[in-house]
């Protein structure tokens, strides 16, 4: 660790008292939720939408959008970490347990990579989004996900960083082998636990 | 004239360097919120035009604050890089680096990051700047004038008052850009005014069906910015963004 110390800094955007255990190192609360995209925002409608689970599985399966409504949801209140410094705490989620969707799919595989509408992909191991850890949200805030922040539908993988939880998510691949998703490939950590500041390669 | 050879340009991403302590050697007033800090890096080395340094503050009882700045400056420019920085009133680090630094000053900071928002030498190329969204720009549009002065490289650039025109006089010693006031123009002017548009983007001569396009802004600003280049005909897969956030 280095000892440096900058000259007459203070700080003066502390967390609010109570709270610093909760904001992961060198991250900051926010009480806003930013929007951070690497381009356009895709217009994915209801209608066109669809989740996929495929690639090595026991079971395909791919659920429209009025299927996916069907399955049971769950109200998930996390804190939200973004690798750009922000924290923001209790953030009220509404979707569908990863658990719930991957329960008869069976994954023969423990790598994934998540697919997006417009391209963008995340990798993640089965681990990191099974026994309570993710989630395929349609609702924040007691609303309906707004487009900005991946509607219709998002990934919610809330104990990593916030670029995992993949906006406009169409689907998940199960793969046999490790492979970088879109920031993976592009100067971002492969893995991007907060609390150990995964933020960029060899970190 | 310097030139990349094929050998060097366009350069790889590399394994960004560990935290390391820089000296300011110079700090220009670019606008009455914004100025730029040419930073001495020990272990630099060269950076892609549109990648960012993450800077870190920490306090005597260990309070750190971390944020990314983007490079202002050419990776030809061995030895230093320049960050460009707005203060925001509510801002943290942003605030300290304006108020407090001088020259002499020391600061810890790690970098460069990122492989997504950077240019490696494509043309025709048109840059999409909202305010201090200009900055990463900037880095690109003045490798491209040092490294490939006959690429195609233009930038339209808006600003929502005379007052907040960054890189003024350098910008002004080339041909490249095209000013737009979004609240107010100055007395006198007779070039664009409001927000970007269609025309604009057409007045550029970057033609969309071969050209690569890289906004940068607020999110309002990129949003707009990145629909309406989609619209005018430039290909999703070439169009890259980087939304600045409210913080700082």
């Amino acid at each position: 660790m280095s000892d440096f110390v900058s000259r007459a800094f203070g700080g003066r955007r502390r967390p609010p008292e109570g709270l610093e255990a909760r904001i992961p190192p060198g991250q900051y609360y926010e009480a806003g939720f930013p929007v951070l995209t690497a381009g356009p925002t895709p217009r994915v409608g209801t209608g066109e939408w669809s989740f996929t689970i495929d690639g090595m599985v026991g079971a395909a399966r791919r659920w429209s959008w009025d299927e996916f409504h069907a399955l049971p949801y769950e109200d998930v209140r996390r804190d939200i970490h973004c690798v750009t410094k922000w924290s923001k705490l209790d953030a009220d989620f509404r979707g569908v347990s990863l658990d719930t969707l991957l329960d008869g799919v069976e994954p023969l595989g423990a790598y994934t990579m998540i697919h997006s509408f417009g391209g963008y992909t995340t990798n993640l191991s089965v681990d990191d989004i099974t026994n309570g850890k993710a989630w395929v949200v349609t609702e924040y805030d007691g609303d309906d996900l707004p487009r900005e922040h991946g509607g219709p539908a998002r990934l919610l993988v809330p104990h990593l960083y916030f670029w995992k939880s993949a906006k406009w998510v169409a689907g998940i691949r199960v793969m046999d082998n490790e492979e970088p998703g879109f920031w993976e490939s592009n100067g971002y950590h492969l893995h991007g636990d907060p609390w150990r500041e995964e933020r960029y390669w060899n970190d | 004239m310097e030139r990349l050879t094929q050998d060097s340009s366009p350069l790889a991403p590399r394994t960004p360097g560990r935290w390391q302590v820089g000296t300011i050697t110079e700090i220009v007033q670019e606008t009455p919120h914004v100025k730029s800090f040419r930073i001495a890096v020990p272990m630099w080395m060269p950076h892609l035009p549109g990648q960012h340094y993450d800077v870190r503050l920490t306090a005597p009882d260990g309070y750190r604050a971390q944020r990314s700045y983007s490079i202002a400056s050419s990776p030809l420019d061995e030895g230093t890089i320049e960050l460009t920085v707005d203060r925001l009133d509510d801002g943290e680090v942003s605030t300290y680096l304006h108020d407090v630094l001088v020259v002499g000053d020391h600061i810890e900071m790690r970098g460069p990051f990122a492989a997504y928002f950077v240019w490696r030498g494509e043309a025709p190329t048109l840059l999409l700047g909202g305010g201090s969204g200009v900055v990463p720009l900037m880095c690109m549009l003045r490798h491209q004038r040092r490294t490939e002065p006959n690429a195609q490289m233009r930038l339209v650039y808006s600003v929502r008052r005379a007052d907040e025109v960054i890189y003024a006089p350098e910008l002004a010693a080339g041909d490249e850009t095209t000013l737009t006031f979004s609240r107010e123009a100055p007395a006198g002017w007779s070039g664009h005014c409001g927000r970007i548009d269609a025309e604009l983007i057409a007045a550029s001569g970057i033609d969309p069906a071969s050209g690569s396009l890289f906004a940068c802004g607020s999110n309002g600003f990129v949003e707009s910015a990145s629909q309406l280049a989609l619209t005018v005909g430039f290909a999703p897969e070439r169009i890259r963004t980087e939304r600045y956030g409210p913080t700082g």
